[in-house]
């Protein structure tokens, strides 16, 4: 006969707990599980919601600001000023065919734009057409973003921030074919960016700017030294050498040390983006112990029955070892009882959790800043993974210590008289 | 006759942390094979010491005990319980049946525990159950069934491992008289049947129906004699 055989026919013919015990034992530890669940879900939610919000700005993207020089390069003193072109950004794009794209941001602070007899003050930003794509500026149905022959012909076409788009004419969609004035010179709405919710942002966010094209910006506004340079990559491996490589390109150009880190102002997104990953996993570890924490005083709960079940149970204990019974045929059945009511437990949680996550599923983020923050809280197979091996660790602990404790009942002491 | 018990010298020794307190003095005894005997003794005496370590479920703190031929010393818990599977029936005062099971089952537990397949257990189960007499309560909880009923599950589980001795501790003792001289005819059969039985009581009854009396008192045996007639 094997182990197994002797442990479950021991198991099935032992007796029952209470009802009311098994009922609050089990609870305890579906609360737990319905704790532990829930925080997992939520940054799960949260993770998703950040990465999508990051990508909104735009992937394997590089911004550089114009700086001063730190360090003497080839006779010149520290301390002078490096202003970029805007022609840069081709020069960049030219001499490094490994970029997905280079381009130059101009920005006219505050400028006045006027439908009919309306005038709204806004930021107006001139860019190569490579920007639409890099920083995810994806055109409303019945839109579309600067093309070719907007840059080349110079033409007067303006694409708006949604959010832009309803403080001026009220619904975005009543944007496009409409005629702006910017700084009094006529536009032509070409199209409105869809909603996004974006995370990184320099300048401001996305949908309170109007685009233009750069070759128009330089003919009406006379201006050719570039806000921002920005260069995108293909991986986010390709950054560091990129980065590199722009400041030798420009240093040359410029006359400064490559290696003069104030020269331009770098705000690498591959490089901020894993510090925030790093952090997401920092918050999903501590709502896992938080969780996990509950999660363990539901197992307290269940190795507190099982004692009392040791404590009552200790003459059944004795007779079967009078009548022959190993230490494992007593050990195994009581961990096996406590892992049933972990189990229950544990399924009635991951029930009540799926059913939570999936009603909170059902209420809608669009328009609530919190929810379009913090994002749905999520269930994943993960979750479900790690959350099942917590419960089976608990639920081996809170029944082999008490067994153990069964194992050790002197059958001498127990059987004697009444 | 061979010998199924053989005690040289044994001696147990409860050590409570303050006081050590000598249970049992030095005991010497033999019990042959076939032997009904009758272990007798004032409460205090040791009765229970020797009935605990004769069954395996202690060891003494010294000399040398051997159950058919084996020696019980220096072997571990597990082992320690094998021995009692095998070679000894247990059967106690208070009836010691497990309440939430069947008498089949009950009867079945020792038989689990010593690897038989169950559909042997089955039927010796039930074989053993219709030997005292109770084959048709097979189902019933012990809560469903008289204190004589009880003790004669009990009795059906003490036989069910084929052991060498059926050690009975006051089997009478929570029974009225009728049960109880059913009880002690079982017993009797038993031993006709040739099986060793040795019944720890107080009860001078029952002791003037064993083969053999043995008085301890004060943890040394004090007499031990022959009963010329037991029937």
């Amino acid at each position: 006969m094997s182990n197994t055989h002797v442990i479950l026919t021991l198991f099935k013919s032992s007796s029952q707990l209470q009802k009311k015990r098994a009922f609050l034992t089990i609870a305890a530890i579906a609360w737990g599980t319905v704790a532990i669940l829930l925080l997992l879900a939520f940054g799960e939610g949260l993770k998703r919601q950040l990465d999508r919000n990051r990508r909104a700005t735009g992937e394997n993207l590089a911004v550089l600001w114009p700086g001063e020089t730190s360090k003497a390069w080839k006779g010149m003193p520290p301390g002078r000023p490096i202003r970029p072109r805007i022609e840069d950004a081709e020069m960049l794009q030219k001499q490094m065919p490994d970029l997905k794209s280079a381009h130059a941001e101009v920005v006219a602070w505050r400028t006045a734009l006027t439908w009919g007899r309306k005038t709204v003050n806004g930021r107006v930003m001139a860019a190569h057409r490579s920007y639409g794509d890099s920083r995810v500026h994806y055109p409303r149905p019945g839109g579309r973003w600067i093309n070719a022959a907007d840059e080349e012909q110079r033409r007067r076409v303006v694409f708006l921030g949604d959010e832009l788009a309803r403080d001026i004419f009220v619904k975005e969609d009543a944007a496009v074919g409409q005629t702006l004035l910017i700084n009094n010179s006529p536009y032509t709405v070409i199209g409105v960016m869809q909603k996004k919710t974006q995370m990184g942002v320099y300048g401001g966010p996305d949908e309170n700017h109007a685009v233009i094209p750069i070759t128009t910006f330089k003919s009406q506004f006379g201006r050719d030294r570039a806000w921002v340079l920005v260069i995108e990559t293909r991986s986010s491996e390709a950054m560091k050498p990129a980065l590199k490589r722009v400041n030798e390109i420009l240093g040359q150009k410029y006359g400064y040390d490559p290696t003069d880190d104030r020269a331009f102002g770098t705000w690498d997104m591959v490089e901020s983006s894993k510090g925030m990953k790093v952090m997401l996993v920092g918050i999903q570890m501590f709502l896992g112990i938080v969780g996990g924490l509950t999660l363990i005083i539901g197992g307290v709960g269940v190795a507190n029955i099982m004692y009392a079940v040791v404590k009552e149970r200790t003459r059944e204990i004795g007779v079967k070892m009078a009548l022959g019974a190993k230490s494992r045929w007593i050990i195994w059945p009581f961990v096996l009882e406590a892992l049933v009511y972990t189990f229950m437990g544990g399924l009635l949680g991951i029930t009540i959790a799926t059913m939570l996550v999936t009603a909170m599923g059902f209420i809608p983020t669009e328009g609530n800043r919190v929810m379009e923050f913090l994002g749905k809280p999520t269930l994943s197979p993960a979750i479900g993974i790690i959350t099942s091996i917590i419960l089976g660790i608990i639920g081996l602990l809170a029944g082999y210590f008490p067994a153990r404790r069964a194992a050790a009942v002197d059958p001498a002491a127990t059987l004697r008289y009444e | 006759m061979q010998s199924i018990i053989s005690m040289t010298d044994i001696r147990k020794v409860y050590d409570t942390g303050k006081v050590k307190v000598e249970a049992l003095k030095g005991i010497d005894l033999q019990i042959g094979s076939g032997e009904l005997v009758a272990i007798v003794g004032p409460s205090g005496s040791g009765k229970s010491t020797l009935m605990n370590l004769l069954g395996c479920l202690d060891t003494p703190s010294s000399g040398v005990y051997q159950l058919g031929g084996e020696n019980v010393q220096g072997v571990t818990r597990d082992q320690l319980a094998e021995i009692r599977n095998r070679r000894v029936g247990f059967v106690f005062q208070s009836f010691n049946l497990l309440p939430h099971i069947t008498a089949q089952e009950n009867v079945e537990l020792p038989l689990l525990f010593g690897g038989v397949a169950p559909k042997e257990r089955a039927r010796r189960a039930q074989e053993l159950l219709d030997r005292v007499g109770l084959g048709e309560r097979f189902d019933h909880k012990p809560t469903e069934l008289s204190g004589g009923q009880m003790q004669r599950v009990a009795i059906a589980r003490a036989l069910a491992m084929d052991p060498d001795i059926i050690l009975a501790d006051e089997p009478t003792g929570n029974l009225d008289s009728t049960s109880g001289a059913d009880i002690m005819g079982i017993f009797t059969e038993l031993w006709k049947s040739g099986r060793t039985l040795v019944i720890i009581t107080h009860d001078p009854a029952l002791a003037r129906r064993a083969s053999r009396v043995v008085e301890i008192k004060d943890g040394r045996i004090t007499s031990d004699h022959r009963n010329e007639i037991a029937a």
